[in-house]
């Protein structure tokens, strides 16, 4: 049996730091999360879902809970049962899903069977909503009577950084567009409800798509439930921008060239942290002195803007992470010289107080030098250069209404068949749908190489939206207006956002841009173009609580005024895509200041992954 | 002069006001009645008592009329049910009948039949001889003494709990009297045997009790205690009237009424002076043996209130109080406190005499004091008039201060308007200050809503700014769960008429009121009002229990949450008689379709396929069909599925589809019948997969039947060759095969396979016949850099020249360098 051993005990202090206090969010949730553990008295175990470790490590210490709140032990919800303890309540913490609620009967049953001194009272917390089929469920296999209590927490958007929230509901593209159930909408409009309460009603809506609409429509709809209770503050965030991923589907399937956008689809960035091979993390000298064997369990990292080398690398185009990282190396060597210019006492003294700082600085260099060479292991490997180029040929419209021979090669070569399907979508949405020859030849291929059950997997793609038959041309005109491609980008001093896929601008932070300035008057054009319809609302804000607007006479007003804009990407948004909006907030022309919310955040591999059908037959009998 | 009608009662002075002139007045003969009022200015209920006026006794049940406390008639019915044995008023203003077999019947002030209970078994078995209406620290009370002399008690009437007291010893006969005495959060009994008291509680104990009395006082015929249960008074048999403490402990007097009579009431008035009532005289006895008698015209009812009492008669109704000592302060003749001059300051300057700037400098330091006096008395009196100069008089002497905070005079005025509101005759509730101070301001709203006075309530919330959440909305929802009971209106009107008033107003629950509607059978008007209920969550349950399912479920897809969605899925679900006619119902609304959809696929698979050919959607179906196949562990079933799941794809004219799945069952078997000649399996292999093996296994002339059959395109097939080749290291038949004429694929392909299998040797062997503009990369893979950078040289290539020196992180150092070094040969050539 593992027990969580600790979930992320990160700090806050990264959250207050910007344009908007996310701290108050996490505070909120952290307060609703003790209240509702608080319920029940005396000592107790927390039985975790696994898929929530992660989010609740963001917003509650284990620590805080062992020391404050009688939180005895953690254990993973696992169907082999509980490890034995002598707390007084076990309280589950799970998701609404229906194969959680086996396992969690299978644990009750288990601990019946136990008996034991101690009367054990169990409690279960649904995160984010109860949901009347899991209780059917646990109904069903009797165990539902053994609760004391059934609540719920309302964990929407948990902050992961100074701009940018996070839902992580990882199957919402796939829920939404495959399965019509757009229960995740439901929850996100519910969680800008919560922001609302927060940080003030957002004055004006824009939106893209039918998953935007159907939020927007929502939230009025929850507005007039609340019987016109709104809150009293006033409005902190200018704009609300709700991008369905739909309207784009491109650019999660191309690959992210940010540094942090490199990590994620490498290794996988998950709830901020991400697990590492240790081999590089080990110093020459502790290879020499350790008798031990080298670790081989992963290591694991946080990323986030805490750390301040990372806050500063990770938006760079990865080319030019290695200039950055040798700069700072010198500039840390030269502080650290100092002291041997230091010669008063006085002097000596104010060195000393810098070496924390410092010693923290060239730990985390150290750390992302061995990032950044692994990640160069994989970018300069001749399968990510062949793909890069294949899909640079692709977005630039090249050959796209044929088959494509290195995407036939890699089926050729069994590659991956994620690396494949991304492949192929691209081609078919840079060609507005693909030929149906074309994509007969491309699905028989697939069914022939990687086996026949992939033919639903298919299906499912064409289903939503990533594979198309053949349509009216739009991508050619899109890309042009919008200005998807552009030549010969700086990636060193970017002056566009183009430098994070290098040479490719997403379209969704150019729709950004464009509200932004000039507005979306000017791209009505490229807007019906799109799929789903557009949304523009405005929200009335009582005269009391509006936003003082600076005299245009003012000496400030030409500097700060920045408007605040929530951008919320409803089934994902990549690193890559942040990295953009973050390159525009800080634009001094731009005037306006992003802060991020989404579903999950996603890339291409997951992205493909979480629409593939996955079917383990049953093996064949042979007789 | 003020003092005219004060009456002195030793140091204090009491006086009797009138409240109203009943509306009942010749209507009533309250000699003829039995009365039921409700303290703190509530409603007033009589029962005609037959046994006060018939000779004849008759079996005609007898009629409750309750009253407001103006004498106005609120609802009236015959009484239909059991002798009623006592009447009475809870602090809800719930009119409490108990039966004779312990049955309570419990009704609103309009009479409208709420619930009942009874007092137990033995109650019911023996009947009940007297019983008690009290008020607990829980709520309203009620005990019974049965006919065996036994007493049950419950102490709250909205959750009645029975507790039995523990017994008198010696009693076998009725007790003269007996009262309720509640002290320490407990209920106890205080029984009169005779002469001695006997105080019995709820653990079973009992107590015995000594009055001082003077020898022959006689048998106690009458207890009271005040309001405050802190004193009792007692009548004794020769006319004994003792005053003192409820434990008995403490005696205050005992005054000689030389009345033989029992007192027809002993009550207190407030908790200073004890009255005794027979028939028209009543008798005011003061702590001190003072005393102070009044005669009245006709027969009254007596009822104690908090700070007074209240006389009801057949044409008035009278308050009689101590006088207030603020009051006495200012009206007292001669007095000298300075808010009596400042109230013949103010009297004087009404009058423009320069009189009153003296009275105001005889008080100047004191002020304050004189404003806060006048502003208390005002509250004090009932009569608006006297209230106004009296507040004129604090409002003369507010001007005299710099730096007076004005919320005290501001609220006394409030709550006055509000006061002389409530007490018109029309509303009758004569309400004094203290008592309202003691009721609250929320119960006495909610007073005004038990009578149905919502529009007088709604403007007095909106007089105090009392938030519309606790007031306005709370009233008007209040408003429409009555106006739904009207059963004589239209319910179109109504709806509407509802919906106008209060479709503005926030937090209203239109569902509370549909449902209140709906109880009434008026379902019509329920589905109307449910329409305005914002909150889907409450709008859909209710819909479902009114049979509304369709509107439900729109309702619940149009709110986007899909537990809603859910419930009424599965309602309907078991609702419905087939599930043929359920799918019907739903399959025009594609979210719930799907949403069930989502919910049977993880139930059962079949079952969604199912509701797939019930759609005619036969993609979906086939795709169904195809995952469940895989499920099947016998080849034939997985087979035959499978060709259901093509005739599926045919009909929805998917041939793509179809054919794969042909395919699919034609390389089952295929590789059934390669498994029975050559022992080895592949099963659930792709066909590259089974290619692969058939290769490696040298298993040549199946392996071209297979690629001939699926139609294998000529480029992967080779690059699949030379890979399965490589992996089983048949270095010899690869190198055939690179001979072949006509390759469709390049020696570069071979160059990879060998180093894929990590041999260089065999590698090496294709570089030398790779094309030129291939060399280079070749080399490189092989790692010749050298030879690598010296083509580049040789081709004048820059571009392969800087890819050489890209990958020079895997060679050795040497070699690097030296390749590096080359870049000036390069330079040369160019």
């Amino acid at each position: 049996m593992i027990q969580v051993e600790k979930m992320a005990a990160t700090g806050a202090a990264h959250l207050n730091s910007a344009k908007l206090n996310l701290g108050i969010l996490r505070d909120f949730y952290r307060r609703e999360f003790l209240e509702c553990i608080d319920k029940c008295i005396g000592t107790k175990a927390l039985v975790w879902d696994d898929g929530l470790t992660g989010p609740f490590g963001l917003i509650a210490e284990a620590s805080m809970l062992k020391e404050q709140h009688e939180v005895e032990r953690m254990f993973r919800l696992q169907s082999s049962g509980l490890p034995s303890s002598n707390v007084q309540n076990i309280i589950f913490i799970v998701r609404p899903k229906l194969g959680l609620m086996e396992t969690i009967a299978q644990c009750l049953l288990n601990e019946e069977m136990k008996g034991g001194y101690v009367r054990k009272e169990f409690y279960l917390v649904f995160v984010p909503r109860k949901s009347l089929l899991c209780e059917k469920k646990l109904k069903e296999l009797g165990v539902y009577g053994s609760f004391a209590s059934v609540e719920e927490f309302n964990l929407g958007l948990i902050p992961f950084d100074s701009d940018l929230l996070s839902m992580e509901m990882d199957e919402s593209y796939k829920e939404c567009y495959l399965q019509n159930d757009f229960t995740s909408m439901f929850f996100a409009a519910q969680s800008l409800m919560t922001l609302q309460a927060l940080y003030g009603t957002i004055p004006y809506v824009y939106g893209k798509g039918d998953c935007a609409k159907q939020v927007v429509d929502m939230m009025r709809r929850m507005k007039m439930e609340m019987g016109g209770v709104e809150p009293q503050i006033t409005p902190q965030i200018d704009n609300l921008l709700i991008l369905d991923r739909n309207v784009d589907l491109l650019t999660p399937l191309l690959s992210q060239l940010t540094y942090e956008g490199l990590i994620d689809e490498i290794f996988n960035i998950k709830n901020t942290n991400v697990k590492l091979p240790p081999e590089k993390f080990v110093s020459q000298e502790e290879k020499k002195n350790s008798k031990e064997p080298l670790p081989t369990e992963p290591k694991k990292f946080i990323l986030n803007s805490a750390d301040e080398l990372y806050a500063e690398l990770r938006d760079k185009n990865f080319n030019a992470v290695g200039a950055i990282v040798s700069r700072k190396a010198k500039t840390i060597t030269a502080e650290f010289d100092e002291r041997h210019a230091a010669k008063t006492v006085g002097e000596m003294k104010q060195f000393v107080s810098k070496l924390p700082h410092l010693q923290n600085v060239r730990a985390s260099l150290g750390i992302h030098t061995s990032i950044a060479e692994l990640v160069k292991e994989v970018t300069d490997s001749d399968e990510f250069l062949d793909s890069l180029r294949c899909q640079q040929e692709l977005t630039h419209g090249i050959d796209t209404d044929k088959v494509n021979p290195y995407i036939e090669d890699c089926i050729a070569r069994e590659e991956p068949l994620s690396k494949v399907l991304r492949l192929i979508c691209i081609q078919s949405i840079c060609n507005d749908g693909l030929k149906p020859k074309v994509l007969d030849f491309y699905k028989r291929e697939i069914i022939q190489t990687y086996g026949f059950e992939h033919m639903v997997t298919l299906s499912n793609l064409e289903k939503s939206g990533f594979l198309r038959p053949h349509a009216a041309r739009t991508y050619q005109v899109i890309r042009k207006t919008m200005k998807l491609i552009v030549e010969d980008v700086n990636e060193q001093n970017p002056n566009d956002i183009a430098y994070v896929y290098s040479g490719y601008a997403p379209l969704s932070v150019r729709l950004a841009q464009y509200l932004a300035r000039p507005g979306w008057r000017s791209i009505t054009e490229v807007l019906n173009l799109l799929p789903g319809p557009k949304v523009e609302e405005v929200q009335q804000i009582p005269m009391g609580l509006r936003k003082r607007r600076a005299s245009v006479t003012s000496s400030q007003s030409s500097m700060g005024e920045q408007k605040l804009t929530l951008v919320f990407f409803l089934g994902g948004v990549t690193q890559a895509e942040l990295a953009a909006l973050r390159f525009l907030a800080q634009q001094d022309d731009g005037g306006t200041d992003y802060v991020v919310a989404t579903t999950n955040i996603v890339q291409g591999h997951r992205l493909i992954e979480s629409l593939q059908e996955h079917i383990e037959p049953v093996k064949l009998n042979p007789f | 002069m003020a003092t005219a009608d004060w009456n002195p009662l030793g140091e204090v002075y009491y006086r009797k006001c009138e409240l109203y002139t009943m509306e009942w007045s010749g209507l009533v003969d309250l000699a003829k009645h039995t009365v039921a009022a409700s303290s703190y200015g509530g409603p007033i209920a009589l029962m005609k008592d037959d046994s006060k006026t018939a000779r004849v006794t008759t079996t005609i049940k007898p009629v409750i009329s309750v009253y407001n406390a103006a004498g106005k008639l609120l609802s009236q019915m015959r009484w239909n049910s059991g002798t009623v044995v006592t009447m009475g008023w809870s602090a809800t203003e719930e009119l409490l009948c108990v039966q004779e077999d312990g049955v309570v019947l419990v009704y609103d002030m309009f009479l409208t039949f709420k619930k009942t209970f009874s007092m137990g078994q033995e109650a019911k078995d023996v009947k009940i001889l007297d019983a008690k209406i009290f008020a607990s620290f829980q709520g309203t009370g009620i005990a019974v003494m049965t006919t065996s002399f036994r007493i049950f008690l419950i102490s709250n009437v909205d959750s009645p709990r029975i507790v039995r007291l523990a017994e008198v010893p010696g009693l076998n006969e009725a007790p003269n009297c007996w009262t309720i005495v509640v002290s320490d959060r407990q209920a106890r009994a205080l029984v009169a045997k005779g002469g001695e008291l006997y105080l019995v509680d709820q653990g079973g104990q009992f107590q015995q009790q000594q009055a001082e009395l003077s020898e022959n006082a006689g048998d106690i015929t009458e207890l009271a205690v005040s309001f405050n249960n802190k004193y009792l008074a007692l009548c004794t048999k020769n006319g004994a009237l003792w005053i003192g403490s409820a434990d008995l402990q403490k005696k205050y007097c005992e005054f000689n009424t030389s009345s033989p009579m029992k007192p027809q009431q002993l009550v207190w008035c407030g908790n200073g002076a004890v009255v005794a009532l027979w028939d028209k005289l009543i008798l005011v006895v003061g702590p001190d043996k003072d005393w102070i008698k009044y005669n009245m015209d006709c027969s009254v009812h007596l009822l104690q209130e908090e700070d007074g009492l209240r006389i009801i008669g057949n044409d008035t109704h009278e308050f009689l109080q101590k006088v207030p000592a603020v009051t006495e302060q200012i009206f007292k003749i001669g007095s000298m406190e300075p808010g009596a001059m400042l109230y013949e300051a103010s009297k004087e300057f009404q009058k423009r005499n320069q009189k009153a700037d003296e009275y105001i400098r005889m008080i100047k330091d004191k002020l304050e004091v004189a404003v806060n006096q006048c502003i208390q008395a005002a509250g004090q009196e009932v009569e608006p008039g006297k209230q106004r100069t009296l507040l004129r008089a604090a409002s003369f002497g507010k001007c005299f201060l710099t730096d007076y905070r004005p919320e005290l005079f501001v609220n006394m005025c409030q709550m006055l308007r509000v006061l002389n509101q409530v007490r018109h005759h029309s509303v009758g509730i004569p309400l004094t200050y203290t008592q309202l101070e003691h009721l609250s301001m929320p119960v006495l709203i909610d007073r005004l809503v038990l009578r149905k006075l919502f529009g007088l309530s709604v403007r007095i919330c909106q007089y105090l700014k009392i938030p519309d959440a606790e007031g306005r909305s709370r009233i008007l929802a209040h408003w429409a769960c009555f106006k739904v009971q009207q059963k004589h209106e239209d319910e179109e009107k109504l709806a509407r008429a509802i919906s106008q008033k209060l479709l503005d107003v926030p937090g209203v629950s239109f569902s509370e009121i549909a449902s209140q509607a709906l109880e009434h059978g008026r379902k019509q008007l329920a589905v109307k009002l449910l329409d305005y209920e914002p909150r889907a969550s409450e709008q859909v349950p209710l819909l479902l229990k009114m049979g509304q399912d369709q509107t439900a479920l729109t309702k619940a897809i149009d709110s986007g949450d899909t537990d809603l969605v859910y419930t009424v899925l599965l309602h309907l679900r078991d609702k419905m008689a087939s599930a043929g006619d359920f799918f019907m119902m739903i399959r025009t609304m594609p979210i719930a379709c799907s949403l069930y959809i989502q919910y049977c696929r993880q139930q059962n698979l079949k079952l969604v396929e199912d509701l797939y050919y019930q759609e005619d959607n036969s993609l979906e179906e086939g795709n169904c069909k195809v995952i469940r196949s895989y499920t099947l562990e016998h080849l034939e079933e997985r087979a035959k599925l499978l060709e259901d799941a093509m005739n599926c794809f045919h009909r929805c004219k998917n041939e793509f589809a179809a054919k794969q799945t042909e395919e699919q069952v034609r390389l089952l078997r295929h590789q059934r019948r390669l498994e029975d000649d050559t022992g080895n399996s592949y099963a659930d292999l792709s066909l590259q997969q089974t290619l692969r093996k058939l290769i490696g296994d040298g298993n040549h002339g199946h392996v071209e039947k297979l690629r001939k059959e699926f139609k294998v395109p000529d480029k992967r097939f080779w690059m699949l060759k030379i890979s399965a080749l490589a992996e089983v290291g048949d270095w010899s038949e690869l190198e055939k095969l690179s001979k072949t004429k006509k390759p469709p694929v390049t020696l570069e392909v071979f160059v990879d396979a060998c180093m894929k299998q990590y041999n260089r040797t065999e590698a090496v062997r294709y570089v030398s016949r790779v094309q030129p503009e291939q060399r280079v990369k070749c080399l490189v893979k092989v790692g010749q850099f050298r030879e690598a950078a010296e083509a580049a040289i040789e081709n004048k290539s820059e571009e392969d020249f800087d890819y050489v020196l890209s990958r020079l992180g895997l060679a050795d150092r040497q070699v690097a360098e030296t390749v590096r070094g080359m870049r000036g040969q390069l330079m040369a050539r160019r």
